[in-house]
């Protein structure tokens, strides 16, 4: 371990921090993939349900849900975490801290997720919903038989793309005071010219994503049969 | 078999209101298939077959009309009562429509959910299903690994799981190759009389409709122009897009125009003609007879005979080599035994 000494010193000396951090970066995105998860999913849904010539189709609600992802897709996330603060103070009590990172997480990632959802549920084929609506399936059937189910391996690719973007988010959040690697690389190691500590912090993050897409990939591939 | 009224279509309409203008898809049809039929839809792509026959399981909305299905009103029906009725109008797709994420089992399994069976009982009616279709040994692969044939009967198996009444095939066979349409028809002609399912025929494929349908309409631009039985379609065309479907079917146009290209030189003793008929009269016995009878000498240059429901329909192309007076009373013969006879142009003589 002698090298690892030389070229990390400062990262040996931080052993606790680095555990810590990373304990709070898998706990923000974990909470987020949740609760952005379940949200998104929803939104997603109903964007191909409603959508024109969908099977619940609805000009005003469809339109509204795009109007809204669209418009919290295109604000920048810097700027998003500054704008959400009082709402994120009203929910959590504070506006600093790991707990209060994940409001803005999830208002930024769930309109991305329910982007996502859409695209992967529009690719399920028209004339096999016929064909199930012909056996007599409802709204209902539709959605979880067919399009969740049919979907499944588009959903998980979709998902690892997600996951992998709240990650990215994560560290932005902990720039500010939210915590987690991102906190460690900025706060610690770019502003006290520790650059060791900032590479681990980007070295744990990659190996996060890496991990992810790993598995995702996996999981995907074995769900396919098409 | 009771000659009721299976399906009961009467003045339906169905118009799409498009930015730009409006299709009447459908206009007027009033159309009644009867328990135990096989009724073809024949007409060219854009027609309005789909749309037709998708009403009468109202995954169309008619803008106007009454449908009835086995008698029940299917305009009046609450939406759980429609997706009941629905599980009695079995359907089946030209590109079959299979779910892909789900074994060959599971996709038939698919419309037995709710219906009151348990999952034993579910498992049997599977295996028996795919039995049926001769899918047996499939059930547990994906649609992936299916050929077009044995997707178009995994999806056969699936429309028949609730037992329906009736059976919609939308060209079902249109994306297959002669052969594998002709096993499909001939399951789907084994259905109708082993269990009695009704079964409504789209299809731009005359041949098809020859090979097990009973009754025949014939649709354009949204109407249906003729119909009726098949061998009164097949026998006495009144449309010429009847006539034209039927004739690519038989192949005798391009027999016609085959010959009527060749170098042939008639002379004043000779006259080529073109002869239809139907029923029992018999090639061979004409040609001796009008030889017996007139001394006219007729050599074949084609022929054909349909069986349709049984019964023959023929149709020859001869020179006939007589004097003129013979000629004349040699046609008359053909014709006094309900022979059709209209005599071929060259295309020289056309030229001239
Ligand atoms: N949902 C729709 N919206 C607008 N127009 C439609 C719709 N469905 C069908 N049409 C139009 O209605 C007409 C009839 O279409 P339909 O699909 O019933 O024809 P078809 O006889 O089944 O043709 P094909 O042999 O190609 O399947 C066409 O002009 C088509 O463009
Ligand atoms: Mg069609």
């Amino acid at each position: 371990m002698n090298w690892f000494a030389h070229y990390f010193p400062n990262v040996v000396t931080m052993k606790a921090d680095f555990v810590t951090a990373t304990g709070e970066t898998l706990y923000m995105v974990a909470i987020t993939a949740i609760v952005a998860g379940v949200i998104g999913m929803a939104m997603g849904i109903t964007l191909v349900v409603t959508a024109p010539g969908g099977i619940l189709a609805n000009r005003l609600v469809y339109n509204l849900l795009d109007k809204l992802v669209n418009l919290f897709r295109s604000i920048p996330f810097v700027i998003l975490l500054a704008v959400i603060a009082p709402v994120t103070r009203l929910i959590v009590g504070t506006a600093i801290g790991t707990t209060a990172a994940i409001v803005p997480l999830i208002v930024g990632a769930a309109p991305f997720y329910a982007r996502q959802v859409q695209n992967a549920l529009v690719e399920v084929d028209r004339g096999i919903i016929e064909a199930a609506q012909a056996v007599g399936s409802g709204p209902v059937a539709l959605v979880f038989r067919v399009y969740l189910r049919e979907s499944c391996s588009e959903l998980i690719r979709v998902s690892v793309v997600t996951l992998i973007s709240i990650i990215d988010l994560t560290a932005m959040a902990g720039a500010v005071g939210g915590g987690g690697l991102g906190n460690l690389a900025i706060i610690i190691g770019y502003d006290r010219f520790e650059t060791d500590v900032t590479v681990m912090a980007l070295i744990i993050i990659l190996a996060l994503v890496f991990l992810v897409q790993m598995i995702g990939d996996w999981l995907a591939r074995r769900t396919n049969h098409a | 078999m009771k000659l009721d009224a299976m399906i009961k279509l009467q003045h339906v309409d169905v118009t799409f209101n498009q930015q730009h203008r409006t299709v009447k898809a459908v206009r007027d049809v009033s159309l009644t298939v009867n328990r135990g039929d096989i009724y073809g839809i024949v007409g060219y792509s854009g027609a309005g077959k789909s749309t037709l026959v998708r009403v009468i399981n109202r995954l169309q909305e008619p803008t106007a009309g009454q449908v009835e299905v086995n008698g029940q009103n299917m305009l009046a029906l609450t939406n759980k009562q429609l997706r009941h009725a629905r599980t009695k109008i079995g359907m089946i797709f030209q590109h079959f429509n299979l779910m892909n994420q789900r074994t060959i089992a599971d996709n038939v399994a698919y419309p037995l959910k709710g219906s009151g069976l348990d999952k034993a009982a579910r498992e049997a009616k599977v295996a028996h299903l795919l039995e049926l279709v001769g899918l047996a040994d499939q059930a547990q692969g994906y649609p992936a690994q299916l050929s077009g044939g044995q997707k178009q009967r995994v999806a056969i198996a699936r429309a028949l799981a609730n037992d329906p009444e009736v059976l919609i095939s939308d060209e079902a066979t249109s994306a297959l190759d002669p052969k594998t349409t002709g096993a499909i028809l001939a399951l789907l002609k084994e259905l109708n009389e082993q269990l009695g399912v009704t079964i409504v025929l789209i299809t731009h494929e005359m041949d098809a409709v020859k090979e097990i349908c009973n009754k025949v309409a014939v649709m354009e631009d949204g109407q249906i122009i003729e119909r009726g039985s098949l061998l009164q379609i097949f026998s006495q065309p009144k449309q010429p897009l009847t006539k034209d479907f039927i004739n690519t079917s038989t192949q005798v146009n391009q027999a016609i125009e085959k010959i009527s290209q060749q170098a042939l030189t008639l002379s004043d003793t000779q006259r080529l003609i073109h002869l239809e008929y139907v029923g029992t009269a018999a090639d061979a016995p004409l040609i001796t007879e009008l030889y017996k009878r007139y001394g006219v000498v007729s050599n074949i240059l084609y022929g054909n005979v349909e069986i349709l429901q049984g019964t023959p329909l023929g149709n020859l192309i001869v020179v006939m080599t007589g004097d003129q007076a013979n000629l004349d009373d040699a046609l008359n013969y053909c014709q006094q035994q309900q022979i059709h006879v209209s005599p071929v142009k060259l295309k020289q003589e056309v030229a001239q």
